[in-house]
């Protein structure tokens, strides 16, 4: 059996806390032993939200160790920006190129991020980093709160977990009206990081 | 029977299935759940109190009644039911009694970092650790079994990572149940003086027997790995120790008070070198130093905030424990940071922002800077706290819970020169304001207190409180009304405003301020979070916008800039509900898209 450390990160309300919640029914039904923790109390108030993940055969801390995530799935960029550091050296970063500014940022007392900045950032750390229209997707698509079932479908990819598991466990945990369209958005999320890794010819096993 | 499941719901399961009959709480996060997952089951009585006091005061009339009762709160909470929790010592129980209390190491949503530990040690009552769900849900049971069989109240105590986490737990599903039954001894629960002295042996020597009792309790555990490092630790710190160590030997304290003195003896003597690994105050080493047994603990390790497995690994690398230590990369400087908010929609930014107004807090960024301020705002815990944040930036004083109104009738007692204004929340109000408005109008304070009625509960997820004439278990209650109660108290001048009519707003406030008496203005308005259905998203006409920038000055997230010009997220934009941007545009400038 693998382990994987997962973080997921976002700005409160884009659905961080119920995409961890199903990682965690996606690992246990996969057999695995899970621990995950969350920030929560002002999430809902637009601050940042973080996911610690353990996905192992045993699992001690909740918390993740800085250094040792495999994987940092952010739902806006700058937060990947702000957590990359927790990433391995090898780590994979798979980030929605979505830009929601902090209050400081829209009161010009500061300036959000590049995508240069941010890219340079992420790629101190590793050059796994994948770059993914995940809420102009989930617009086009017509729900843009779609936008975390999407990135689940691109981190489904570095997860040694079988997708006929994912489809199983998201079915159980989302209403029979919007499963549907979830569940096309998790599929895209999927393609889109097959395809990304195909054009790069880069080799993924099991981490 | 195998469930994933996060710390608070193990919590409330493990009680269910302890038999808990009653069960009372004010929210308070981490420990918020509790209550709110006991409350979907009809036969357990769940309520939510005014305040942690009441709800010690309840769990205690319930358990001296002859059933098992819950109490819950989280660090902040104690502080306030501590006054009944110290009684609670005395008096002893009858059927069990147990207080989960949720600590906040790093102070995530609390004014404080507290290590309620001690005060188990200051009441003479014994506290249990949990590290996960699984000892979440199995501890209750233990806790009530202690409480009766030694006569005590008992603490199972909590922190963040072990109240959300989540993780598997096997459920026990066997539910017994007592009946009410008041054994009259009145020696042991009226506390008069004499009655109370004649119980203060008990407390001692329940001590001594609970600590005879934790030699054998299964919850502390010794594992010999390797002998070259033995580490004592206990709540989800010891999780945390198990990844940065995982083949030292191990005693694990799942009772932390009393301490089981010749375990942790035979423990330090099987090992070479002895360390506490723990968070917060330096408790167990303390006290385990107490027993006359040399060990390192904060001279390695942090008392300040939360563990976490790349703290220890640090600190243990520093202190030479172990041999190296992966580069670790830094974070990246100099991003913008990103606080919680007022929501789009919110019913307080409209007051806040006439109060930032009237105090000159914030200057659009095209007139001069001032920083002349006229008020003094000592305001409260709630959602509305965030109005301290720029742009806003209308809150100059804030320590606890219903303090607003008694550091504000200090400032004025102090002859302060300037207007004193206070704010409160109506859950914060109900929990600890009642008693500070009556200060004040028997004081015969001239100062302005701004209720703000969201009618709800909002910060800790929306729960019910006296005034919303909902209970925790979903039916219809009776309801306290505010306006009653504040005119019952003494109040002559009492208004209740729109939260959402900045022109209403304004003329009260500014009355109020002028005013030569005490004046409550009760600002209403719905939460915006619980309106789940949007219309009428608000833009700005870029022909009419003069890039002024007032409506920044609302501070709400919809309303961003790109460069200078200002355009408002319809996505996030509340409409129809709230538009107060509509009324500080000077250009008329913001209409329905």
């Amino acid at each position: 059996m693998d382990k994987v450390n997962l973080l997921i990160a976002g700005v409160g309300g884009q659905g961080v806390i119920l995409a961890s919640d199903i990682v965690g029914e996606v690992a246990i039904t996969a057999g695995y032993d899970y621990k995950k923790t969350d920030t929560l109390g002002m999430a809902q108030r637009g601050g940042s939200v973080i996911s610690h993940i353990r996905i192992a055969p045993k699992a001690h801390s909740p918390l993740i160790a800085q250094g040792d995530v495999d994987v940092l799935l952010a739902l806006e960029k700058m937060e990947a920006a702000r957590w990359a550091h927790y990433l391995k050296p090898d780590g994979v970063a798979i980030v929605n190129n979505h830009a929601q500014p902090p209050m400081s940022v829209n009161l010009g007392d500061e300036t959000y991020p590049s995508d240069k900045a941010i890219t340079v950032i992420i790629k101190n750390v590793t050059n796994k980093l994948y770059l993914i229209d995940g809420s102009g997707i989930a617009k086009d698509l017509g729900n843009v709160k779609t936008l975390n079932m999407l990135m689940l479908g691109c981190v489904s990819h570095f997860l040694p977990i079988d997708v006929s598991i994912w489809k199983e466990c998201i079915a159980q945990h989302l209403s029979k009206a919007i499963l549907e369209i979830n569940n096309q958005a998790f599929n895209i999320g999927r393609k889109e990081v097959t395809e990304i890794l195909q054009n790069n010819r880069l080799k993924y096993g099991l981490i | 029977m195998l469930k994933l499941l996060a710390g608070n719901e193990a919590f409330a399961l493990g009680a269910y299935y302890a038999g808990v009959m009653v069960a009372s709480a004010y929210p308070g996060t981490p420990s918020t759940e509790i209550l709110e997952m006991l409350s979907a089951h009809k036969d357990i009585r769940t309520d939510w109190a005014s305040d942690e006091r009441v709800a010690m005061e309840v769990a205690m009339g319930a358990s001296f009644a002859g059933v098992r009762a819950l109490v819950v709160m989280k660090h902040v909470g104690l502080n306030v039911a501590s006054d009944p929790f110290m009684s609670s010592s005395i008096t002893g129980i009858n059927a069990g009694l147990v207080m989960i209390v949720a600590d906040d190491p790093g102070m995530h949503s609390s004014q404080s970092e507290q290590d309620t530990r001690n005060f188990a040690k200051f009441a003479k009552v014994p506290i249990l650790e949990p590290s996960d769900s699984q000892e979440a849900h199995d501890f209750i049971e233990v806790a009530f079994g202690i409480s009766e069989r030694f006569d005590t109240p008992v603490i199972v105590r909590s922190t963040t990572r072990v109240s959300h986490s989540k993780s598997v737990v096997d459920i026990n599903k066997k539910r017994t149940t007592k009946n009410a039954q008041f054994n009259y001894d009145v020696s042991k629960y009226v506390l008069l003086p004499e009655y109370a002295r004649g119980r203060r042996p008990n407390q001692e020597k329940r001590i001594e027997m609970l600590r005879e009792f934790a030699e054998t309790l299964p919850l502390n555990q010794i594992t010999i790995g390797n002998k070259r490092l033995g580490i004592i630790s206990s709540g989800v710190a010891y999780q945390y120790a198990k990844e940065v160590f995982p083949n030292a030997s191990f005693l694990k304290l799942g009772m932390v008070y009393p301490l089981p003195n010749k375990l942790i003896g035979e423990f330090a003597s099987k090992v070479e070198r002895l360390i506490v690994i723990e968070e917060l105050d330096p408790f167990l080493e303390e006290n385990i130093r107490l027993m006359g047994i040399e060990l390192a603990g904060k001279e390695i390790f942090p008392v300040i905030g939360e563990l976490s497995p790349d703290v220890i690994e640090e600190s243990a690398a520093k202190a030479g424990l172990i041999d190296k230590t992966i580069a670790r990369n830094k974070p990246a400087e100099g991003l913008p940071k990103r606080p919680p908010l007022l929501c789009p929609g919110c019913p307080h930014t409209g007051l806040f922002h006439i109060l930032s107004s009237i105090g000159k807090r914030s200057a659009p960024k095209k007139t001069k800077d001032t920083n002349e301020s006229g008020l003094v705002i000592c305001g409260d815990i709630g959602c509305y706290t965030l109005g301290a944040y720029p742009p806003l930036s209308a809150m100059d004083v804030n320590v606890c819970m219903g303090a607003s109104i008694g550091t504000a009738l200090g400032m004025e007692r102090a002859n302060l020169d300037k207007k004193v204004v206070a704010i409160i929340g109506d859950s914060t109000f109900f929990h600890s304001g009642i008693t500070g408005l009556l200060s004040a109008v028997y004081f015969d304070s001239k100062i302005t207190l701004v209720i703000l009625d969201n009618l709800t509960t909002a910060m800790t997820g929306h729960q019910d409180h006296p005034g919303t004439g909902v209970s925790a278990q979903g039916d219809q209650t009776v309801k306290v009304e505010l306006g009653d109660l504040v005119r019952g108290s003494g109040v002559k001048d009492v208004r209740i405003v729109n939260a959402f009519d900045l022109k209403a707003i304004r003329a009260s406030v500014e009355s109020a301020l002028d005013a030569d008496h005490l004046s409550v203005i009760i600002v209403r308005g719905d939460c915006s979070v619980r309106i789940k259905t949007r219309s009428g998203a608000r833009a700005v006409d870029v022909e009419k916008c003069n890039d002024c920038g007032m409506c920044l000055l609302l501070g709400c997230p919809a309303i961003q800039q790109d460069g200078d010009k200002v355009h408002i997220n319809s996505a996030l934009c509340a409409g129809d509900i709230c538009a107060i941007c509509e009324q500080v545009c000077a250009r008329s400038a913001i209409d329905v898209i």
